[in-house]
């Protein structure tokens, strides 16, 4: 079975967002980046597949160079061989570009079955999977919290809302978009990480001509909706007022 | 022409589309002197109730698709059908609520129409060309104004709560029904979908707990729990928790609030080491009071809560546990 797992490098959870001079995307320079959380649970998924059905993982990104060492540590988990579309301007793109980038480069793959993330932790748009089946002409199926491969078709639970589930078939080759908590991630080995080094990285370019459908015109830090009353003090202090305030003031307890 | 997607299963119409009516409704209002006309589309089998439902609605008109083919929700059917109606009715934008339905099946009708698709607004504002609809990006910890670009029409779909369902505009007589007729190749549907199910019956009913003490990735470790649950018991609160707490296996899943968990009311919700990603801030911030302590000052949740502790949890825990005490 020839698998595809589409990942996208995020900044880290433990980011402090700053913008940049225009004040419509991040400062790149200061962030820090990690697989997003998502596409770490649709690599996982992959490489399980794999091993109970046999064949190749190709892990895909769309991003700027710094996108090859999330490509390296998906390739140390266990990923056979990499795609990378290279490009400065897919780092805040929309899905569209984003997607097409992908498509183009995959499309000669044929691949069975491609995975990735509900979405991403960074624009969150939600959205990549669905356009790329479509780009490929694939059937797909999002939000999934369990895989089973039959012969030339694939079952899927779908999540639904409210602690409600859907099992859909769908035939192969299809796409699906997986979610978190789906399965437990495995790190790196020493020897899966010295491995890595040898495997491929094929390097391709984003095709011309296509334009975004949308743009980041503003980005601010959140107005606040609510006045929260902050406590200070140290934790013991905070800890005693904040209890008195619940008792004497929201009378909540 | 603005155009509302509704969305129902088993002809119950989900009440997030009246959200959505009062969305079009706004964005019609400020579309200039002659406000823009609102039509809704509803589109499922059987769908005679929910379509009588919507005509309560202050818009030009309800439009049907009833087909044995959507009679359960696929992606392709309702893509197929969806494109039709828009062909038809030429709206300037087309607007849904953004849940998981709508995350199955509007990227793929706007990629297909090759049209601009803004998901999970939760504002609109004036732009200086069209409106420009604000969405929350880096899990919260920014917001971002977006302009969509090319032809129209242009696909939003909105946060559910961004806009309240019970404001939606009431005609002074029921909206015109009018059935269109699309053409689905029922072959060409790929998906097989099979009958919902809820998995084993929760044990666990937080939609009616008065007090919540949920924790999040901050507990660090299974081990830390306890420490949770002494102050839930201290508070004679319900322990609840954020999904990767749940994913992890350390608590289980009918202890989950938000999105894909239980939506939760309580009179105070206590959220230890919770960021406050917007999967979980939609199960809780119908909360009467919220309490958050967090390490990160930067953390989304301190939005939304009314008391907050920057500080850490294992310190201030057991503080809260021993005043609770005297």
């Amino acid at each position: 079975m020839k698998i595809a797992v589409c990942i996208k490098q995020v900044p880290s959870r433990d980011w402090h967002p700053r913008l940049d001079d225009a004040g419509t995307w991040i400062r790149e320079s200061d962030a820090t980046y990690e697989m997003n959380e998502p596409d770490a649970y649709a690599l996982e998924e992959s490489l399980r597949l794999k091993e109970k059905h046999g064949g190749e993982v190709v892990v895909c990104s769309a991003g700027p160079a710094r996108v090859a060492q999330v490509l390296r540590e998906a390739l140390a988990r266990g990923a056979d061989r990499a795609i990378h579309v290279d490009g400065e301007a897919l780092a805040g793109a929309d899905a569209f570009v984003v997607a097409a980038a992908l498509s183009a480069a995959m499309a000669d793959e044929r691949f069975d079955l491609i995975l990735t993330g509900l979405q991403s932790d960074d624009q969150g748009l939600g959205q990549i999977g669905v356009v790329l089946a479509e780009r490929l002409g694939l059937p797909h199926a999002t939000i999934i919290m369990d895989v089973a491969v039959e012969s030339s078709s694939i079952r899927v639970k779908r999540e639904l809302e409210g602690g409600w589930f859907q099992w859909v078939t769908m035939p192969l080759p299809a796409l699906i978009t997986i979610q978190s908590g789906i399965n437990q991630l495995r790190y790196a080995t020493l020897k899966g990480i010295m491995g890595a080094k040898k495997k491929e990285i094929r390097k391709a370019a984003p095709p011309d001509g296509v334009s975004p459908r949308q743009t980041i015109v503003g980005l601010y830090v959140p107005e606040k909706t609510k006045k929260t009353q902050l406590i200070d003090g140290s934790p013991a202090q905070a800890a005693v007022e904040l209890v008195r305030r619940l008792r004497e003031e929201a009378r909540v307890i | 022409m603005i155009l509302v997607i509704a969305e129902q299963r088993s002809g119950t119409l989900n009440r997030a589309t009246w959200e959505t009516v009062a969305a079009a409704q706004q964005l019609a209002a400020a579309s200039g002197p002659a406000a823009e006309a609102i039509a809704i589309v509803a589109l499922g089998s059987q769908i005679d109730g929910v379509a009588a439902e919507l005509a309560a609605a202050q818009v030009s008109e309800v439009v049907t698709i009833d087909d044995p083919a959507l009679a359960l929700y696929t992606p392709d059917g309702y893509t197929a059908a969806l494109q039709q109606v828009i062909a038809e009715l030429a709206p300037t934008l087309v607007l849904l609520p953004h849940t998981y339905q709508t995350r199955d099946f509007a990227p793929k009708l706007a990629a297909r129409l090759e049209r601009a698709l803004i998901t999970d607004a939760t504002a609109v504002k004036p732009g200086s060309s069209g409106p420009v609809f604000v969405r929350s990006m880096f899990q919260g910890k920014l917001t971002a104004d977006v302009a969509a670009h090319g032809p129209e029409p242009h696909v939003v779909t909105f946060q559910i709560g961004a806009f309240r369902g019970d404001q939606a505009g009431r005609g002074p007589a029921p909206a015109p029904i009018r059935a269109i007729h699309v053409t689905i190749d029922a072959a060409a549907i790929r998906q097989t979908p099979e009958a919902p199910f809820q998995e084993a019956k929760q044990s666990v009913d937080l939609s009616q707990a008065e007090r919540i003490v949920s924790v999040g990735r901050g507990i660090k470790g299974q081990e830390h729990l306890p420490l949770a649950r002494q102050l839930a018991d201290a508070l004679g609160a319900e322990l609840g928790a954020s999904r990767p707490i749940c994913d992890a296996g350390w608590l289980p899943m009918d202890r989950q609030v938000g999105s894909s968990g239980q939506t939760v009311a309580p009179k105070v919700y206590v959220a230890l080491g919770i960021s406050g990603a917007i999967q979980h801030l939609v199960g809780m911030k119908g909360s009467n009071v919220v309490v958050a302590i967090n390490k990160d000052p930067d953390a989304p949740i301190f939005e939304i809560a009314d008391y907050g502790i920057v500080g850490d949890l294992f310190e201030v825990v057991p503080a809260m546990i021993a005043a609770l005490k005297t």
